[in-house]
């Protein structure tokens, strides 16, 4: 053993480079610095001034209260809520490529209720939230009962429950009794008492048309999330199983009811965004084409939040922004510039952040190898 | 030994002037000499962290020195990478093997250097003889046909001597070369370190065992805290010399056990039968009682199902059949919760595995297992508050180092302090019975003292201690009685005291007549 003093500064010594490695502020914000550089490099060869179309891209975020509640309200939503059920997995040592599946099925679950049952707005959005909150929980937790069960690999279980999902809401959807009819490819839109859309408390073209009260929720659930995870027993517990399950297990902690229950809240955010979008987005649902992606993008902002609750704020925010300002960047002359720039910027942030864990990891080791002695 | 013979003091093959080494502001190498001659075995000496392995990464250019000067066959060098070491004739057999599993022997020592026949094509066969040629020179005993994956560790080890040989290494480097040895193993490996510098090698072995030195090194450096301390003739000088100066103050090797008698049983097992992880009995009618006030020591080769054993002891894995009780209450195949609320802990074999989360800071490692217990958590919610009171008494009275790593992750700390924080947590836990598996794996002395004494501790309070190492020492000191393990069975039991290595060793292969049970 070293003394004390000998120790101390090997501590010292590594926490300086730890403490800069481990800020991963600082990288998400070198990464989006990078996504942006990346997108004016891909403007540039499109022939479109980048300066201006970010000038553009902003100004249209912060240009009026309403399109600030578009991108922070009604279009980020879905994607804090998605963002937080993969960060959630992630703390548990899981990879949460499912939320699309649930997202999809705490949709259909939202939309049964709110079309068929009748009852006052206070009872049925209530109801309606509780359903997809209960679907998302079955079809997420059920993926973990698959894996402590029979071990099968929950990537690859919740790859099919994401299609297993996409082809039943189409299903649902064309169902007669639930299909608008006339030949339409959409659901029956829900009852009036279901909606939580709260844009006619404001002004006219005040905030967004389907600004709605999910926020709050989503909101809530972020701040539910950080208590769980850094204050309670049951988060000591699902992440201690997520950092090395042979010593949770061995420390006597129960690690697949852990997996189970980390599966079903997981399942229940992403589900709770599905439901929430057709309470105050869309009102019904449409026939697939192609899978929506909210899920998916949950992916994006779990990484771009660094798998930390109020980061997934922050990123779900950033995404609802790019996501809605990108369709309305404009030229000078008032062309439009191709909302997919948008793709390929939040493509390469992404890209950017994952390589910056691979560098981060590979600081530490190194510095780790040096320090070890 | 012959030592004059094989040694020429006049032609030093490695020389390492005045080495400094630093890491940021902290110096892992200050002023390190060493001196090595033709056919020389030299040990360095130092406890965990004191800076050996830092000071052969720089011999063997892993590392770049921040100061000091390197000779090699009397020319000053200048070694940048593992390749230069290499041409320079230096070779590395390190303390993890890197062999490729399923690729046979001889295709892991010819890997990257593999002689060429026309077409580009490697010449299978000339790279065969040699590799018997150089095992046969040296008594290696290697099978070059064999595959990695299905050959013991001991032959593994011998590989990697014979790959670092076929590229024609003049100088080796061995890094704790016997952590992972039988004792048979240990005695074949200093045989074949003699053969070497018979033949004229120099060898530099790495270790914090004090009586390998004694056996096989002719020279030793003991190094502490990164200082140079001394070069001593490992002839004139005894083991508790050499663990004075590593340590830097006076050992104490054996273990202060008062009298005590027996007390009723703790943990009875009988008839036990258990699988390993292929499904093949590995455990086979196991009969074992632990009482209270004792250390049980289980001998053993390692494969005879003493892993088997504490996994199941410890809840981790199924039985097939047996009985369990531990203080009367029926132990058998319960979860590793209700085995540790029944009165078991245990400290396990693979710390980094098993015994600590190494995300997880200091002090929720030491709260592990009664997190959910007041007043660590109140409903469910944690209470940091008293988490880091508990962590910080630990910390004082179990001397965890550095000071103040409460909320330092657990994988920042060295080997020997890791060890201490699943210490502090499973003696604070103070269950009734504690099973400990080669607790003082890796440690160095002084690490090794402080965790016997902790043992012993246990058992003077009046607790049950079941000891399960590889270790011979350490069993036959700390054990008041050892039961020889063979095939899944105990097949011997002796009196602590009255054990001699030999005739353990002769149990723990199968042999020995007088005592079976």
């Amino acid at each position: 053993m070293a003394n004390k003093s000998a120790d101390a500064q090997v501590l010292d010594s590594r926490s300086f480079v730890q403490k800069l490695m481990a800020g991963s502020f600082i990288y998400t914000l070198i990464s989006i610095l990078i996504g942006f550089a990346i997108g004016a490099v891909a403007l540039l060869i499109a022939d479109y001034n980048p300066l201006v179309a970010y000038g553009s891209l902003f100004s249209v975020i912060f240009s009026s209260t309403k399109t600030m509640s578009y991108c922070f309200v009604e279009y980020a939503t879905p994607y804090i809520l998605t963002g937080l059920s993969v960060a959630f997995s992630f703390k548990t040592g899981m990879f949460n490529i499912g939320a699309e599946g649930q997202y999809v099925m705490g949709a259909v679950a939202a939309m049964l209720v709110g079309v068929f049952v009748k009852l006052p707005g206070v009872l049925l959005v209530p109801l309606c939230i509780l359903a997809a909150i209960a679907v998302g929980v079955v079809w997420g937790g059920l993926v973990g009962y698959l894996k402590v069960r029979f071990g099968s690999h929950e990537v690859l279980c919740m790859i099919m429950f994401n299609w297993i999902a996409y082809y039943f809401s189409n299903y649902i959807v064309n169902h007669p009794g639930v299909n608008v009819g006339g030949g339409k490819t959409w659901s029956l839109p829900i009852q009036d008492e279901a909606k939580i859309t709260i844009s006619q408390w404001f002004g006219k073209n005040v905030v967004s048309t389907n600004t709605h009260f999910g926020i709050f929720i989503a909101i809530a659930c972020v701040l539910a999330m950080y208590y769980i995870i850094n204050k309670t027993t049951f988060g000591f517990r699902l992440k201690a199983v997520g950092s090395n399950r042979s010593c949770a297990e061995y420390a006597g902690i129960n690690a697949n009811r852990c997996v189970i229950l980390s599966l079903a809240i997981s399942g229940a955010l992403a589900a709770l965004a599905g439901g929430l979008q057709v309470l105050g987005v869309t009102y019904k649902i449409n026939q697939f084409a192609t899978q929506e992606s909210y899920g998916f993008n949950g992916i994006t902002v779990a990484l771009i939040g660094a798998t930390n609750p109020i980061g997934v704020l922050l990123g779900g925010w950033f995404f609802g922004a790019m996501k809605y300002a990108g369709t309305r960047i404009k030229m000078l002359d008032g062309s439009r510039v191709p909302k997919e720039i948008i793709d390929i910027i939040m493509g390469c942030i992404v890209l950017a952040i994952a390589t910056s864990n691979l560098l981060r990891m590979a600081v530490v080791r190194h510095e780790m190898k040096g320090g070890k002695v | 030994m012959g030592e004059s013979e094989r040694i020429d003091w006049n032609q030093p093959t490695v020389e390492m002037r005045n080495i400094v080494k630093m890491f940021g502001s902290f110096k892992a190498n200050d002023g390190i000499n060493l001196k090595v001659h033709k056919g020389e075995i030299h040990a360095i000496l130092g406890e965990n962290g004191a800076g050996k392995s830092t000071l052969m990464n720089v011999l063997y250019g892993l590392l770049q020195p921040t100061s000091g000067q390197i000779f090699v066959n009397g020319k000053q060098v200048h070694i940048d990478s593992p390749n230069k070491a290499i041409e320079l004739g230096i070779g590395m057999v390190h303390q993890h093997f890197m062999l490729v599993q399923p690729f046979t022997v001889t295709e892991n020592i010819i890997l990257g250097s593999e002689p060429m026949k026309s077409l580009n094509r490697v010449d299978m066969k000339a790279a065969r003889a040699k590799v018997v040629e150089i095992s046969e020179r040296y008594g290696l005993n290697v099978n070059p046909a064999a595959k990695v994956e299905d050959i013991s560790v001991g032959m593994q080890q011998r590989a990697e001597i014979l790959k670092v040989l076929f590229r024609g290494a003049e100088i080796l480097i061995l890094d704790e070369p016997t952590s992972s040895l039988t004792p048979q193993e240990i005695l074949e490996l200093v045989e074949i370190m003699q053969n070497l510098t018979r033949e004229g090698k120099s060898i530099i072995l790495i270790t914090h065992k004090l009586r390998e030195i004694k056996e096989a090194a002719d020279c030793c450096t003991i190094i502490r805290q990164g200082r140079y301390i001394d070069t001593v003739r490992v002839a004139d000088v005894t083991e508790h010399d050499l663990a004075s100066m590593m340590v830097g103050r006076n050992v104490e090797f054996h273990a202060d056990k008062k009298e005590m008698p027996r007390g009723e049983v703790s943990l009875r097992v009988e008839e036990l039968h258990a699988k390993d992880y292929r499904g093949v009995d590995a455990v086979r009618g196991l009969n074992l009682t632990v009482s209270r006030g004792e250390i049980v020591g289980i001998a053993g080769i390692d494969g005879n199902g003493q892993t088997e054993l504490v996994e199941v002891l410890t809840g981790l894995r199924k039985a097939t059949s047996g009985r369990i009780t531990m203080n009367g209450q029926d132990a058998f195949n319960k979860t590793p919760r209700e085995l540790f609320d029944m009165g078991i802990s245990s400290i396990p074999a693979d710390r980094q595995k098993h015994g600590l989360i190494l995300d997880y800071p200091v002090e929720d490692n030491l709260v592990l297992q009664n997190i959910g217990n007041q007043p660590y958590s109140r409903r469910g919610t944690l209470q940091r508050k008293e988490i880091r009171k508990h962590a910080s008494e630990l910390v004082e009275k179990f001397d965890i180092r550095p000071r103040g790593c409460e909320n330092e992750k657990a994988g920042a700390l060295s080997g020997g302090n890791q060890q201490k924080v699943i210490i502090a947590r499973e003696v604070t836990n103070d269950r009734d019975l504690l099973i400990a598996v080669n607790p003082t794996r890796g440690l160095d002395v002084g690490a090794i003292e402080y965790v016997h004494r902790y043992l012993v501790e246990q058992r003077n309070k009046g607790k049950a201690v079941l000891l399960v190492s590889f270790e011979l020492d350490e069993i036959m000191s700390l054990s008041d009685r050892i039961d020889v393990i063979f095939e899944g069975k105990i097949v011997h039991s002796i009196e602590g005291g009255k054990a001699d290595e030999k005739t353990l060793g002769l149990m723990m292969a199968g042999g020995g007549g007088a005592g079976g049970k």
